[in-house]
């Protein structure tokens, strides 16, 4: 589904990433660990087109999208989340999924301005396929909300509304449980869930171990920019230098 | 949405009985500025309260349409109706085609970029004495005509005018509430997530710059042909300015708050004219304490106000 291939990213001097290479395979939830500054959002930002990587290769579906811009990508079906939530604040709970409508709607600049009847029944449906995706996140109460005056955990459910109405084959999440309480963890846990039965590709960089454990069905392990260790939860937890990585070595 | 109409046919409905009501034949000269000014403020902010992004240069747009108006209908005979979206397309067209680079700057540097892009536009109208008649203006401008009807009255300009301008309004209003208007909002509020979510932000954002000139444009050329005068000094950097201050004093993102912003600052410096020397420093004043007071511009305040002087009306009662 996505493979990243020899991905090296140089700051300045310093080597953020060092020919970094895995595949994520589809209808897979996989995480991306490490201990801070391994450089897994780097990575992120990478596969998502918002920074252009020093070297290698990003493929979608065996297609070479390096360099694509994030707008493509939309169309290419591959959506992200961020780590510290970027809603529309300005804007309704609603508008914001309604935004996420965009790539599947096609009504221009004229089109909208005069109301054609055609841009009229293609704004009912946007209306209600974002209303839909509200009420699958849980959160169709808030529509007519101002998304800027909503609590972090329920932003961060809109943010994941707002991604699965553009329809995605696969999603990226950063930290999608940074800021959360425990019980808005485990319900994030079950959503992210629902989201795979949809036969949506999950890729999330996380901190929370308990919640990597518990819905990844693959790990990939980074460290100081190189990949550590790959494998099930199981395989990951018994790894001794995924263990050494996070607890400091001993010897 | 049936709100929204409603107050729509309102607000055109007491604009189409206004004449009765105020009959003096120099208030409709005003007002027909009102109507010229609303265009204006609606197409910046269209630029500034939707999508986010400053122009400096607006007068320019509105002078060049003025401009190839005047020029190609007192110089060359071409008839108005045909001379008006000529100049609105040859404006538009330029207007993308700069905005592909200017747009990629952001915040101060965009408005630098405009203020000088203002700025070359009025030194053009200056210099090209030939084409223009330069600082002295080019006047012979012909009214518009229909069906043997000539605009040439202060009664005649401002259903014309305000025909326009409230055609210029639902245009913004719907375009404003629709997956264009949203999209563009959402660029305003954070691009890199529009961006994730597909939308083609620098696409995006030159379609609504040249959209914004081709409103500016249209506003520039009626202004000629009610005139049948323009000299560049209408077109300056100054009135950049007071076409800014409008859409903030009125309401960013707001359409009808643009409409309260080009009516205030219309028609103050009319009222003032009484106060003699003092008026520049009362305007001033009154400026510096409503973006004080009213934050999100008249149109978010006065419901404010409103609301606060009821209740404290109540509290007297009790």
């Amino acid at each position: 589904m996505l493979e990243v291939s020899g991905i090296t990213q140089i700051f300045g001097g310093v080597t953020a990433l060092d020919a970094v290479s895995f595949s994520m395979s589809k209808g897979d939830i996989t995480g991306v660990i490490g201990p801070n500054g391994a450089g897994k959002t780097t990575l992120f930002n990478i596969i998502t087109g918002i920074y252009h990587q020093t070297a290698g290769s990003v493929l979608l579906e065996g297609k070479d999208v390096s360099g694509f811009p994030p707008e493509r990508l939309a169309r290419l079906a591959m959506v992200r989340t961020f780590q510290n939530i970027e809603l529309f604040g300005g804007m309704t709970v609603l508008e914001n999924v309604m935004v996420g409508m965009h790539t599947g709607s096609s009504a221009g600049l004229l089109a909208c301005a005069l109301k054609t009847p055609w841009s009229i029944s293609e704004e009912r449906r946007i209306r209600n396929g974002a209303r839909k995706w509200l009420e699958f996140a849980g959160i169709i109460d808030l529509a007519d909300h101002t998304a800027g005056s909503l609590p972090f955990g329920k932003g961060r459910l809109l943010e994941i509304a707002r991604a699965l109405a553009v329809e995605p084959r696969i999603i990226l999440m950063d930290e999608p449980a940074a800021g959360l309480n425990s019980q808005e963890t485990v319900a994030l846990a079950q959503l992210i869930k629902r989201i795979r039965a949809l036969g949506i590709t999950v890729v999330l960089v996380e901190h929370d171990m308990e919640l990597v454990m518990d819905i990844c069905d693959r790990i990939v392990v980074l460290n100081l920019g190189r990949k550590l260790a790959e494998g099930t939860p199981r395989e990951i937890q018994g790894s001794p230098e995924v263990i050494a990585a996070y607890l400091g070595d001993d010897d | 949405m049936k709100r929204d109409l409603l107050l729509f046919i309102s607000f055109s409905l007491l604009v189409m009985v206004a004449p009765q009501l105020f009959s003096g034949g120099y208030l409709m000269n005003v007002l027909v500025f009102v109507g010229i000014n609303t265009m204006l403020a609606i197409a910046l902010n269209l630029l500034l309260g939707y999508a986010g992004q400053i122009s400096l240069g607006h007068a320019g747009f509105f002078g060049l349409g003025a401009y190839l108006s005047g020029i190609l209908t007192a110089t060359y005979g071409v008839n108005p109706w045909i001379a008006m979206p000529v100049a609105a397309v040859v404006v538009g067209c330029l207007a993308g085609l700069i905005g592909f680079p200017i747009l990629k700057l952001k915040g101060h540097y965009l408005a630098m970029a405009t203020l000088g892009l203002g700025i070359i536009m009025y030194i053009v109208f200056n210099e090209t004495v030939e084409l223009t008649g330069g600082p002295s203006g080019l006047s012979g401008i012909p009214n518009l005509k229909i069906a043997g009807v000539t605009f040439d009255s202060d009664v005649k300009n401002y259903y014309l005018i305000w025909g326009v301008t409230l055609a210029v309004m639902l245009f913004s209003l719907n375009l404003a509430n629709s997956r264009v208007g949203r999209a563009l909002r959402a660029v305003h509020d954070s691009e890199v997530a529009a961006q994730v979510l597909g939308v083609n932000a620098r696409l995006l954002k030159v379609q609504i710059f040249a959209l914004s000139a081709v409103i500016s444009s249209l506003a520039g050329s009626l202004y000629a042909h009610t005139m049948t005068f323009i000299s560049p000094a209408s077109f300056g950097f100054n009135f950049s300015i007071e076409l800014l201050t409008m859409v903030v004093i009125g309401g960013l993102g707001s359409i009808y708050g643009s409409f309260l912003g080009a009516a205030l600052l219309t028609l103050l410096p009319e009222i003032l004219r009484g106060a003699n020397d003092y008026d520049i420093i009362i305007y001033g004043s009154l400026l510096i304490v409503m973006v004080m007071y009213m934050p999100g511009g008249l149109v978010r305040g006065i419901p404010i106000l409103f609301r606060k002087i009821v209740r404290k009306g109540e509290g007297d009662h009790a």
